[in-house]
């Protein structure tokens, strides 16, 4: 079934696609056959377990392979739990054999971001201070994911509690990019991402305060969604900026994302801030859609913003960027430059806000329950020798700023003011949301880059998160898909589209994301590494 | 065995006073008992037991500061933190039991586990709101939590949820009457605020002093803090002032008020300046005062320490500072000093919404408010009632919620308000019960009353049947014909008793006829132990009077 995914068709144009990354609506009628089915992972393992062409043990082995080959060169997992995939595997082709019913992500494997508490298997979120720690429950989106059948490959790197862009600042490991190993797969959540890409897994979550599921999905070439915040329940997210964190979901399609969206949504009585509205079936919508209209997105109002695409973004992503508008154009939308006046106030903003409440969040890992208590001669030589030893330099640098821009006197001029910021960027974003039904602009102002390049630079980092703060900051969702390419490394590296949408509206960007995907032309946005993947599958 | 003992031992411990003291002893000129009632933990500030083994401070001491202290005027402020009885914590579904093995009552929630978000339980509110307009403030139609930042290791979260600059209620004040052998008066002292919060685990030393443990099971309890205006002039002010409050959370049933287990606790703000200075002096915080008396004795203390410091020329040495109170010593020591002002680094809590109080909501909990202690005492007042009785039958709801079922059934004010402060209070004190615990119901007491006062029966055979309803319950109806109890009015038949005495003691008849009329009483307790005690009083002295001095 994963055929789909790697037919000698799709690898033919992905060798030839570098040279040809330029996006048509619609595939000549002529010579080439009819377009792919919208392939999603999910429902091909949905159908191939119901037909019983496959069975569920078949299917985990299969990924569990691809992620035995090359994960040596990735290192997109912390902890990998095969027998327990293997377990569950054997225990629903037991249930399907006995005709029981299945949940809808039966035989899914996902993968989960480390920040994210799994009751079976260690959640360090990256950092030292929590190596070894075993949390006695399950995340909310983990165990909806499990009540609906999914299966939990492992967890994913990060950087540290998800402070940074790279993926560099895990205190365990560097992952690596797909596309080309000596780059970085983004961050914080590009274990995640590189795992989608890699096929190690089918779908994954991460977390995104700043732009952690964006940018990954930029740079890995995979779908990235960030939900609203309120849409998900971020009970068992460890903590880095309460009022920015969301889980977001990762997948190879925007139909697989939209379903693992689906699967997490709603209301939870243990997320105060957890949103009460309804969660439309974001998953079924998909089939519906008539790909053959010749404008199946007439009438839709799309922004770009103008200041996404100044000085500091890469030539390169603002013409495939561009080239993604013209192909929105040809689905039938209209495209306006639209400004934002208040976009680049975004990023000081977001450091001020989210490192303040980091520096609060990450109080608790204070030595006394959790990682290596350092003994001292007194409490406070206990905290500071603790933490000292515990955190990295990254997450040291964002406590130290947050504490500085909470202490009294200092306050009003960054806390209270990031806080007016950030008000006015929301306002400024509903005006636009009024205009357009979506925004679009990049999603990271350039390709990955290489591994160690902004490692000692945090302020040319940090700037890299210019495209997807503002979005946390006005609480929006956000898709990211994949739309071009630009040079480097030996096939290209991809370049994700941002869609940002008006609060709750998911539905929205999913179905505008799903038409954009399927009438994509001459891009396969799989990864070189598993191009020559001969494993039977 | 020995854990029996022990409890034997204590028990009889604290039995002890009372078989010293028969109840007469409490009863003052006025005839009201006025004694304290420890087992129910009923209690005012100045009815608090005395630890026996603590003296009070020397009087010299007080005599030589007095001479100077008239040139000083003490400010005091009170910051009071009261626990709320809420089935389950602030922020998750843990229930609260005090004296619970330690870490027995936590989850990831109040543990602070990563990835564990707090959710309001919405009694708080409720309890807050009710509190609030109780102490007549001006409540927050939007107001928020915030996070408190501190490192300590019964904070497992490293800070706590608490409200910083808009709290829930703001503006108000606490009505009170100090105890009349104080001098007696009424106050009305200012609340700057009332907010809500979560009270913080706490520390268990080990006796070699070499480690700590952390019992996490108070860790999220729901507290309300509330900050009076420095309006307390006095030790018996400032108690007064905790003592209402405590009557106040109960009647409102919002905490259980023991300060014992710390579900009340005051810390206090001192300070002195010269008379005519309206500028506020150093002001020094005191802690650790777990009873009543102590927050009057040990502010009483730090108004001589620093007074004895200014007018010595020593003022400077009043520093900002931390003191703690030593019950042993009977004196303040420093605690900490405060280098300037803490920063705790507020700033709004994210997982956390705002907190929206409708106006629906809050009249739907205004009306639901029980009769406050202020508005029951100045009822009471009116019914013409002294003020030791007002004060003795309004400290307690359950107390005053009895005597007005019993006024509610026609009984006589005055009457009613004597049984239950002598005889029922003195069995509840025997018996360490609580009114809500005697067999005696209000309907029942009017009753008595009614009887004795329409002659149905004595006051001794009343006086009986009390006890007898107040351990078995019961009609007075059903006691007095269970009993035959009714008194015996009828002259004829008194007149038959008194003759059958008078037949079978001719001795004594002579005797009171040749003159000695002192046995006249003699008589009369031969005539009731005949009659049972049920002959009417007057009637038996008027007939056996009538009987002795006719000449046969």
């Amino acid at each position: 079934m994963l055929s789909t995914l790697q037919s000698p068709r799709s690898l033919s144009r992905f060798s030839s696609r570098y040279t040809l990354c330029t996006l048509t609506a619609q595939s000549p009628p002529s010579t080439s056959p009819p377009p792919p089915p919208p392939h999603s992972q999910i429902l091909s393992i949905r159908h191939s377990l119901l037909s019983r062409r496959l069975s569920a043990a078949q299917l985990a082995e299969s990924y569990l392979t691809r992620l035995r080959l090359t994960e040596p060169h990735l290192k997109c997992f912390l902890h990998v739990s095969e027998d327990a995939v293997l377990e569950q595997a054997h225990r629903l082709d037991q249930m399907i054999a006995s005709s029981e019913e299945i949940g809808p992500l039966a035989g899914v494997l996902v993968a989960v971001k480390d920040n994210i508490c799994t009751a079976d298997m260690p959640s360090t979120g990256g950092s030292r201070v929590l190596e070894g720690y075993l949390p006695p429950f399950d995340a909310t989106a983990v165990r909806r994911i499990k009540d609906l059948g999914g299966i939990v490959v492992g967890k994913t790197n990060l950087d540290e509690f998800g402070m940074g862009s790279t993926t560099e600042a895990s205190a365990f490991q560097v992952t690596a990019n797909p596309w080309d190993i000596s780059r970085v797969p983004g961050g914080s959540s590009g274990g995640s991402a590189a795992a989608v890409s890699a096929r190690q897994c089918v779908v994954s979550l991460g977390s995104d305060t700043g732009g952690s599921v964006r940018q990954p999905a930029s740079f890995c070439g995979v779908v990235g969604l960030k939900p609203t915040y309120g849409r998900v329940s971020r009970y068992g997210l460890m903590a880095y900026a309460s009022s920015l964190d969301v889980i977001g979901c990762f997948g190879s399609s925007v139909a697989d994302t939209g379903i693992l969206l689906h699967a997490i949504s709603g209301h939870d009585r243990l997320d105060a801030t957890s949103s009460n509205r309804e969660v439309p079936d974001f998953a079924s919508r998909f089939d519906s859609i008539d790909l053959l209209e010749s404008k199946p997105l007439k009438g839709l109002r799309v922004g770009l913003i103008r200041e996404t695409l100044d000085d500091g973004v890469d030539n390169g992503v603002v013409s495939v960027i561009r080239g993604a508008a013209s192909h929105l154009e040809e689905l039938g939308c209209s495209v306006t430059e639209i400004s934002l006046p208040s976009f680049s106030l975004g990023l000081p903003a977001y450091y001020i806000l989210a490192s303040s409440e980091s520096s609060s969040n990450l109080s608790r890992y204070d030595g006394v329950r959790y990682g290596d208590q350092v003994v001292a001669a007194e409490l406070n030589s206990l905290y500071g020798d603790s933490r000292a030893k515990g955190f990295g330099p990254e997450v040291k640098r964002r406590i130290l700023t947050g504490t500085y821009a909470l202490s009294a006197g200092y306050y009003d001029a960054y806390y209270k003011r990031a806080q007016q910021v950030r008000t006015m960027i929301r306002k400024s974003f509903k005006a636009a949301l009024d205009e357009n039904d979506i925004l679009i602009s990049p999603a990271a102002p350039s390709a990955a880059y290489k591994i160690g390049e902004k490692k000692d630079d945090p302020l040319a980092m940090y700037a890299g998160d210019i495209m997807t703060v503002n979005v946390n900051l006005a609480g929006l969702p956000a898709l990211v898909l994949p739309c071009g390419f630009v040079e480097g490394g030996a096939a290209g590296l991809p370049v994700g589209l941002q869609m940002i949408g008006a609060g709750f509206d998911e539905e929205n960007l999913l179905k505008v994301g799903h038409i954009f995907e399927q009438t994509l032309e001459n891009c396969r946005f799989v990864p070189p590494l598993i191009e020559h993947d001969d494993t039977p599958w | 065995m020995s854990t029996t003992m022990a409890s034997t031992f204590l028990r009889s411990i604290q039995k002890h006073p009372l078989m010293l003291y028969p109840t007469a002893l409490f009863i003052r000129k006025n005839g009201v008992l006025y004694c304290t009632m420890k087992n129910t933990e009923v209690q005012t500030a100045t009815q608090e037991k005395q630890k026996p083994r603590i003296k009070v401070p020397p009087r010299t001491q007080t005599i030589t500061t007095n001479n100077v202290s008239k040139d000083y005027e003490a400010v005091i402020g009170i910051e009071t933190h009261v626990q709320l009885n809420t089935l389950t914590k602030a922020f998750c579904s843990c229930p609260y039991n005090y004296g619970s093995p330690p870490n027995t009552s936590v989850c990831p929630i109040c543990m602070g586990l990563p990835g564990a978000l707090p959710v309001l339980n919405s009694k708080v509110i409720e309890y807050a709101v009710k509190l609030g307009l109780a102490l007549n403030c001006k409540l927050s139609s939007n107001s928020k939590f915030d996070r408190k930042q501190y490192f300590y290791p019964d904070l497992p979260k490293g800070y706590q949820i608490s409200q910083f600059d808009v709290p829930i209620a703001t503006g108000g004040y606490l009505d009170l009457d100090l105890p009349v052998e104080f001098g007696g008066g009424h106050r009305k002292f200012g609340i700057t605020r009332v907010h809500m919060e979560e009270d913080a685990g706490k520390l268990l030393h080990s006796e070699s002093g070499s480690y700590s443990q952390v019992d996490l099971n108070r860790a999220g309890v729901p507290l309300l803090e509330i900050v009076s205006e420095p309006d307390m002039r006095t030790g018996i002010e400032a108690a007064e002032y905790a003592a209402e409050l405590q009557r106040l959370v109960r009647y409102l049933g919002v905490s259980n008020g023991n300060m014992q287990e710390g579900s009340l606790r005051c810390d206090v703000n001192v300070s002195i300046r010269p008379i005519g200075q309206s500028q506020f002096g150093t002001k020094v915080e005191i802690k650790n005062l777990n009873s009543f008396s102590s927050v009057s004795r040990a502010i009483d203390f730090e108004i001589s320490r620093q007074v004895q410091l200014h007018s010595q020329g020593q003022g400077d040495q009043i520093i900002q500072e931390t003191r703690l109170w030593e019950e042993g010593a009977q004196k303040t020591v420093t605690m900490r000093k405060k280098e300037g002002l803490a920063d705790y680094r507020y700033f709004p809590e994210p997982d956390l919404p705002g907190v929206i109080l409708t106006k629906e909501y809050v009249d739907a909990i205004r009306d639901s408010l029980p009769e406050a202690p202020e508005m029951k005492r100045r009822r009471y007042e009116k019914m013409g009632l002294s003020m030791q009785d007002v004060l003795f039958l309004a400290n307690d709801i359950n107390v005053a919620q009895f005597f007005d079922a019993t006024i509610a059934k026609g009984a006589d004010v005055k009457l009613a308000t004597n049984w239950i402060m002598s005889d029922i209070a003195a069995y509840m004190k025997n018996e360490k019960l609580t009114i809500n615990e005697i067999k005696l119901v209000p309907q029942e007491l009017a009753e008595l009353i009614a009887s004795i006062k329409g002659g149905t029966i004595s006051g001794k055979i009343g006086k009986e049947i009390l006890f007898e309803l107040l351990a078995k319950g019961g009609t007075v109806k059903g006691l007095i014909k269970e009993k035959d109890l009714v008194q015996i009015v009828d002259p004829v038949e008194i007149g038959k008793m008194v003759d059958k005495v008078l037949t079978e003691n001719p001795q004594q008849l002579e005797q009171y006829r040749g003159g000695k009329t002192k046995l006249q009483g003699y008589f009369a307790g031969q005539v009731m132990k005949v009659s049972k005690g049920k002959a009417n009083p007057g009637l038996l002295n008027k007939i056996l009077l009538e009987k002795l001095n006719a000449k046969s």
